[in-house]
């Protein structure tokens, strides 16, 4: 319990920290509207890849529609905040967002998450796209056009505190008895069930925890960026997601971070080079994985615990 | 009944597209279990090679679409060499993610050097418009469907009579059996991909004279629509990606006709997801159970 | 007579044209350990297969009785059945192979503890509670099998028998009142054999629960088990004592065959 409290502490330092250190960087001027921009790319990235992570990574189940719940959250911040221009009226967005992403998860979810593999993340995607062609068509959402003009209630702050939560919860789950659930089910399908696990159960648990964070990432991007069209949730963006995941290694937290952050910076980087730009990061991508085909950490995880048990064995050698 | 059989007409000619585009799919799929997301933009290649030897060459119709299909086929095999190959004992998410970055790099190869504008086909065969029972009905349709049919025929004699087709065969079952009886894995590979990029050579140049334009990102939106289609002929059935295909065009086609082009494609999408909850392995695929 | 525990009439099993279960009826008892013999493809792992709900069956009854009265089993999911209390081993061990020997075994546990959501994302002291008491639990069953020295590695590290060990006592976790185990001696060598023979029996003795074991190694078997039945082409040849089996001429001639 007490060393719980250590390691929590810790991680609580290591939050406080980043944010003292971004914040301090914004004051002296490091940081101009260009890296800002940056910066909240790759925290909103963050909470998209970490909930996908949870969904490919510890349920090992194949799902390539994540942007169609994106779309979820963005649309509803979009809508809600153009009447209730408050924070109050953010918050509630994300709410509304959670909820309805959490309702279409378990409307694609129940039926497809039977299927297995390809026919999945297949399946997955064409639900995606289902949600993308209705927001096109209706009215409330602006059609085709999308939403313009969504009232800047988002800081680069808020982005943060919100990467942190996001990935606190969704740690905490993977490192409790649900998670646990969740990972039987993608070592051995067949053996959970038989261990009473109910396999279809714990499946929609955690494709409806990615969808509800991913909402949470829509309704940052919309009321941080205030443009949002249907076209800006497709498939390629369900497939950036994915390309983060597998580059950091699939099942690995600390490598979703990491991936994220190379990406971000990269994409940044090469804004320099105009046109070549995408030739050079789709050279990257291939080389990372002809090199790296377990991704930059494999399933590699940073762990306080760990790195204090080593210091503990590593001083009783030394006495 | 006229409108429904000229939907009929267009629904098949798009549909041949799409079989043939799905063939190329099916068949990867079938052999080494990767969607080659790439595949659409080998078929965009192709039309753009079509392009070039009408325009520059002044080759005439069939042998720019059969030095597009070469073209292609050497370009599927270049790709699988350097980009799959590496990868074959890695996991399959991997594959999947590098096929990802090998589309990235076609479509933003071709725009860095060819720009994005979209350019308008040489038209090398004059249409054709005839009238059959008030139906109307242009020769490049007639082209199309024929070709279609010709080279998914060929096919399907290739994998079922020469001696590469069954070596492809036994490689899709069991890859190290089939090493094991002395097949050369590699060889059988290659030739798949140059198969299957060959179809889709042969599709980018008959849908640049169909529709008259082509563009470096052409293939992305046919390409999904053929794999949507493999999956629903049941991924790895050579039959099932024509029949997926062709069920697709006149989908389209029919959503299209009844003015609900707007939902075309999530109409597609939801026929997937109704198809595959009935049919988990698709309509001619081999369900496999684990066994316990 | 002791009272049964479960009871299967009349079961058939066909796949396609092929039958391969047909017309089983058997009967396991409270706290009775039970072999379950033939030959290859006689049907034995389909039978487990069909009483633990991996398969379901063509025609044919299963119940299973407990505290509360008899409980049909038919038409339930293989997680029902486990809940009701029925765990099993499989014949090509299925471990958890990735995650930690301690996981596997505090999976198993997963429906005894209640755990919310929200205690668990956001760490309530009832949080740490659960979670200390799953550990201990698993922790001292681990103990009881010489388990505790690699509880922090992945399954896929240990050897092969200390594998076969962990998935009885992975299955053991689950609290079961039957327990199926699917050739829990294949692979191993005599001494192996020898020390799972003495932990069979003294799971018996421990836990109180009923044990049915597939076996091809006759001296397991007839060392350990009570009563037998006999399976042959997805039939029953024969049921009794393994001193009545080895006498019986029909179970000579189709299965102990020059043996006897």
């Amino acid at each position: 319990m007490k060393a719980n409290l250590k390691y929590n502490a810790a991680w609580l330092g290591v939050m406080v920290l980043g944010f003292v250190v971004i914040d301090a960087c914004e004051f002296l001027g490091i940081i101009n509207s260009f890296i800002e921009n940056m910066l909240v790319t790759i925290g909103i990235n963050i909470i998209l890849a970490t909930g996908l992570n949870l969904i490919i990574g510890f349920s090992g189940q194949f799902s390539l529609g994540h942007a169609g719940f994106m779309a979820i959250g963005a649309y509803a911040t979009g809508i809600i905040t153009q009447t209730l221009v408050t924070p109050i009226g953010f918050y509630l967005s994300v709410v509304v967002g959670i909820v309805i992403a959490i309702i279409a998860a378990l409307i694609v979810g129940i039926p497809t998450l039977r299927l297995r593999g390809d026919y999945l993340a297949i399946a997955t995607m064409g639900a995606a796209e289902i949600i993308r062609i209705l927001i096109n068509n209706l009215k409330i959402t602006n059609g085709a056009a999308g939403l313009f003009n969504i009232p800047p209630l988002v800081t680069w702050a808020t982005v943060y505190v919100f990467m942190c939560v996001t990935t606190i919860v969704t740690v905490n789950f993977i490192h409790s008895r649900s998670g646990r659930a969740v990972m039987s089910v993608r070592e051995d399908e067949i053996a959970a069930e038989s261990m009473g696990i109910n396999t279809t159960r714990w499946k929609l648990a955690a494709f409806v925890f990615g969808a509800s964070t991913a909402a949470i990432g829509g309704s940052l991007h919309a009321a941080y960026i205030q443009t949002i069209a249907p076209g800006d949730f497709n498939i390629m963006a369900s497939i950036a997601i994915l390309i983060i995941v597998v580059l950091g290694g699939v099942g690995s937290i600390t490598g979703t971070f990491i991936a994220a952050i190379v990406l971000g910076t990269l994409d940044t980087v090469l804004q320099n080079f105009g046109t070549l730009r995408m030739i050079i990061y789709s050279l990257a991508l291939i080389l990372i994985m002809i090199f790296k085909p377990s991704g930059l950490l494999g399933t590699w995880e940073f762990s306080f615990k760990r790195l204090g048990s080593r210091q503990r064995k590593e001083q009783s050698v030394h006495e | 009944m006229q409108t429904i059989g000229q939907q009929l007409i267009n629904g098949l000619s798009l549909g041949s597209i799409y079989a043939l585009l799905a063939l190329g799919y099916t068949m990867v799929y079938g052999i080494i279990k990767l969607i080659n997301f790439a595949h659409g933009d080998i078929y965009m290649l192709g039309a753009f090679w079509g392009y070039f030897v009408i325009n520059k060459l002044h080759f005439n119709f069939l042998f720019a679409m059969l030095s597009a299909m070469l073209f292609c086929a050497l370009v599927g095999v270049i790709i699988e060499y350097f980009a799959y190959r590496p990868l074959r004992k890695s996991p399959r998410i991997t594959a999947l993610i590098t096929a990802i970055g090998v589309s990235f790099l076609l479509e933003n190869g071709m725009t860095y050097f060819f720009t994005a504008n979209t350019r308008n086909f040489p038209q090398a065969i004059q249409t054709v418009t005839y009238h059959i029972g008030g139906i109307r009905i242009s020769n490049i349709q007639l082209l199309i469907l024929g070709t279609a049919c010709l080279l998914m025929l060929l096919l399907e004699l290739i994998i079922k009579r020469t001696k590469m087709g069954k070596a492809m065969r036994a490689v899709s079952v069991d890859p190290e059996a089939a090493q094991l009886v002395g097949i050369n894995i590699n060889h059988t590979i290659s030739f798949t991909f140059a198969l299957g990029s060959a179809m889709a050579g042969a599709a980018g140049v008959l849908i640049g004279l169909y529709y008259n334009s082509i563009d470096p990102l052409m293939g992305m939106t046919p390409g999904i629509k053929a794999f949507v289609a493999a999956v629903i002929g049941g991924i790895g059935s050579v039959p099932g990606a024509s029949l997926g295909g062709f069920l697709i065009g006149l989908l389209e086609t029919a959503v299209q006709a009844v003015g609900l082009s707007a939902y075309k494609d999530a109409v597609v999408y939801f026929v997937l997801i109704v198809i595959l909850l009935v049919l988990p392995a698709g309509i001619f695929g081999k369900k496999t159970k684990e066994k316990v | 007579m002791s009272s049964p525990l479960l009871t299967a009439q009349q079961i058939v099993k066909s796949f396609g044209g092929l039958t391969a279960v047909a017309n089983v009826s058997v009967h396991f008892d409270q706290n009775e350990l039970i072999g379950l013999i033939g030959p290859n493809g006689a049907g034995k792992t389909t039978l487990f297969n069909l009483l633990t709900g991996v398969t379901p069956v063509t025609s044919g009854a299963i119940s299973l009785y407990t505290d509360q009265g008899v409980q049909s089993l038919n038409g339930k999911k293989p997680a029902e059945i486990a809940q009701a209390g029925i765990s099993r081993t499989f014949q090509n061990i299925r471990l958890f192979k990735e995650l930690t020997v301690l996981d596997n075994v505090r999976i198993a546990m997963t429906n005894h503890y209640r755990e919310g959501f929200f205690t668990s994302i956001f760490r309530t002291p009832k949080f740490y509670r659960t979670e200390a008491d799953m550990t201990t639990a698993a922790q001292k069953l681990l103990a009881i099998f010489d388990l505790t020295g690699v509880a922090d590695q992945p399954a896929k590290n240990l050897p092969y028998g200390i594998q076969r060990r962990l998935e009885i006592v992975r299955a053991l976790a689950t609290k079961p009142k039957l327990l199926f185990l699917d050739e829990p001696a294949a692979g191993m060598n005599p001494e192996e054999t020898a020390d799972l023979t003495r932990l069979i029996r003294q799971i018996q003795h421990d836990f109180h629960i009923t044990i049915v074991l597939i076996e091809h190694d006759m001296s397991l078997v007839m060392n350990v088990v009570e009563r037998l039945y006999v399976l042959e082409h997805g039939a029953l040849l024969a049921e009794g004592t393994p001193s009545e089996i080895q006498q019986n001429p029909a179970v000579i001639k189709a299965y102990l065959g020059g043996e006897a």
